[in-house]
């Protein structure tokens, strides 16, 4: 990985898991000895509102937040905030989308946000190993498996 | 606090860093009150195996924290921006007082509003009560300065502010561990002192002169060797700056010149005018109230501020972009998002629905159920700061003719109204309007708005340790109300109308607790009884 720091955007609605996306995310950079910052606004989180998170990781990361237009990848759990959330995304960045996963094959409906995280560690360099390491450590046990096959559903397809 | 880590590194949120600090010094007691974005600091001290507790309110919070010190033991203290306004009084008088322990009291600021009523600017508590404060910038910083706060608290045995603002408590950014050492705490003892701590006048005057004195000396240490970084870079910027807008501004101009000031209060001034000489174009980039600018100009540096446009929200890379390029045109507005409503089931939705109906003019307060002044609902006409609803209810059933003033209604929350909706109460027995009033508090069980914390009316303690309990109900009957209803309004809409409609017919008081258990709650709170009640079998 380049010293240039790397911007992602998770974004969808309170209730959805973009907090667990993003501090997964976030576990899997730090663990491969990348500098990281991760933030996002609290409080309404689980009012349903619109929730987004910004990660950064790099060789050295200042600002925790991800400037407007400056996102690499943008990623959407909740189809009806793209739109929202389209300025963070930068002109070559990339947009992970929910119709980029085929949802009938989801085992567990909640776990789009992980099949989403597949997706992108398509993008990313960090070995799978440290995805499934990441997931582990957030989502309760009972919850592993239709995880890690939401995670593979992204990462595979 | 489970935390990843990697080389006695840990990716930590700035509250957490600031538990870890708190429970590495040997704090021996967290207490405060729920607020974003501070509440996870008590609540990670405590998984860490520290003595954490909620207090009713921050001024309560404040004094007990005071006695720890008094009692020579390390206290700290935390709170939202706004929970300082309600924990002021003990905060300026402890000023004066001498400690023999450490007092460190957080106050958790937030520019923008992500999630609060105003965004007012604590570091200008600092200044008025005479207290010193540092701002970290990063969790490492609140880590760091948590401890440095302790040692200066024990050094000139005075309290100290730590100031952070929403980026610095909810950010994850990589701690490491152990990097400041502090003495062990003492054990707690007792001596009397009558003139450093009983604030009569005759004390109080030489106090207030110590409290100078002890200021001026920290000035000297800050400006010699306080917790301020300076970054030499190129001559023709330099950039003073403090807390979260330093990690903008090392974004924004990696090559200026920086002087980050950590200990913000008192300020370094000498090496401030020393930095301000030292470079061509010398501004400062703060985010809020222009606090920093105006002390340099009052101390005579010639030094640029930002324009008002970026005193409101929060500063980031763009902004700060912006400001240095003397931009000050009309910034692109964010889209907008899906606002939070009310949860589907939410117990609070029919009593705002029936409000709403009945024509109700409502006094209401601070807490999920704000959200009852948005559509569909549109029943809150007011919301000032925590506990107002009765008292505003109340002005304006005196001010209101008769038939308006019988439409007033005052709403609170469980948690709120123990905060601060009690001395409301006894002011409506005290000054009853001439029409009446009534007082809804919906109690669903949990300090909901924050993240289901504990409060004195659940029974449960910080930790969910069943504890003594404060019932709503024979509260009010013992201070005199007659009307006082205990009703569940969503398992009886109709009904729960008509005794709206009766209580506000009525030129007497009407408590009507409305109770339900939040849904998001209901599942933890069933199993914390079913614990207690293994317990005690």
């Amino acid at each position: 990985m380049n010293s240039k720091t790397t911007n992602v955007v998770v974004a969808g609605l309170g209730g959805q898991g973009v907090i667990k996306a993003s501090d997964i995310l976030a576990e899997v950079a730090f663990a491969s000895g990348l500098d990281v910052k991760k933030s996002e606004l609290h409080g309404m989180s689980q009012r349903g509102g619109s929730v987004s998170s910004d990660v950064r990781f790099g060789e050295h990361v200042f600002s925790p937040m991800v400037t407007r237009g400056e996102a690499d990848f943008l990623v959407v759990i909740a189809p009806d905030q793209v739109d929202v959330n389209r300025a963070a995304l930068s002109d070559s960045g990339v947009l992970i989308e929910t119709s980029q996963i085929d949802e009938s094959r989801l085992p567990n409906k909640k776990s789009m946000n992980v099949a989403l995280l597949g997706v992108l560690s398509r993008h990313l360099q960090f070995p799978v190993d440290a995805w499934i390491e990441a997931l582990k450590r957030n989502i309760p046990e009972k919850l592993h498996e239709a995880n890690i096959a939401a995670f593979s559903l992204g990462r595979d397809k | 606090m489970d935390a990843l880590q990697q080389h006695d590194l840990s990716l930590l949120s700035g509250d957490e860093a600031v538990a870890l600090a708190a429970f590495d010094a040997g704090v021996q007691l967290g207490t405060g009150y729920p607020g974003t974005p501070s509440t996870e600091i008590l609540e990670t001290f405590e998984t860490l195996g520290g003595k954490a507790q909620w207090a009713p309110n921050e001024k309560v919070a404040l004094e007990v924290g005071i006695g720890v010190a008094i009692a020579g033991q390390r206290a700290i203290v935390t709170m939202k921006h706004v929970g300082l306004n309600v924990a002021a009084d003990p905060l300026f008088t402890v000023a004066l007082i001498r400690l023999d322990g450490a007092l460190v009291i957080v106050s958790a600021d937030d520019p923008g509003m992500a999630s609060s009523q105003n965004e007012q600017d604590n570091r200008r508590y600092a200044v008025a009560a005479g207290v010193p404060m540092l701002e970290p910038s990063d969790s490492q910083e609140a880590y760091e300065f948590t401890l440095r706060a302790i040692e200066i608290s024990e050094r000139w045995q005075a309290p100290v502010l730590l100031r952070m603002t929403t980026r610095v408590c909810h950010s994850k950014t990589m701690v490491r561990r152990g990097t400041i050492a502090i003495p062990e705490p003492r054990p707690s003892h007792f001596e009397h002192d009558f003139p450093s701590r009983v604030m009569i006048p005759a004390y109080a005057r030489p106090a207030h002169l110590r409290l100078r004195n002890t200021l001026a000396q920290m000035a000297a240490w800050n400006d010699e060797s306080g917790p301020n970084q300076r970054i030499d870079g190129s001559a023709s910027l330099g950039i003073v700056t403090s807390g979260i807008s330093f990690q903008h501004v090392r974004e924004a101009a990696p090559d200026a010149s920086v002087l980050k000031l950590g200990m913000t209060y008192p300020l370094p001034i000498e090496q401030m005018r020393r930095f301000a000489l030292s470079v061509e174009r010398c501004i400062v980039i703060e985010e809020g109230d222009p606090y920093l600018v105006e002390a340099a100009r009052t101390a005579g540096i010639a030094i640029e501020g930002k324009p008002e446009i970026f005193r409101f929200g929060e500063l980031n890379t763009g902004r700060v972009r912006r400001i240095l390029a003397g931009d000050s045109s009309p910034e692109p507005k964010p889209a907008p998002g899906k606002p939070p409503a009310l949860c589907p089931g939410c117990p609070h939705r029919t009593v705002f629905t029936i409000l709403n109906e009945l024509d109700c003019i409502v006094a209401g307060d601070i807490g999920c159920y704000s959200l009852g002044v948005l559509p569909p609902f549109e029943a809150m006409d007011t919301l000032v700061c925590m506990g107002a609803a009765i008292g505003v209810g109340l002005g304006l059933r005196h001010a209101l003719p008769p038939a308006e003033a019988k439409r007033v209604v005052s709403v609170i929350g469980d948690s709120t109204f123990v905060h601060s909706g009690i001395t409301g109460l006894v002011e409506m027995v005290y000054n009853p309007p001439a029409t009446g009033h009534l007082l809804i508090i919906l109690d669903n069980g949990t300090t909901a708005m924050t993240g289901m914390q504990e409060n004195p009316s659940t029974g449960r303690t910080l930790a969910h340790a069943s504890t003594g309990k404060v019932v709503f109900e024979d509260l009010a009957r013992s201070l005199g109300v007659r009307r006082v209803h205990v009703v569940d309004p969503a398992a009886a809409p109709e009904q729960f109308k008509a005794l709206i409609q009766e209580c506000l017919d009525t030129p007497e008081l009407s408590v009507v607790i409305a109770r339900r258990n939040c849904l998001l709650a209901a599942r933890s709170i069933r199993e914390y009884e079913r614990c207690h009640e293994q317990q005690n079998d």
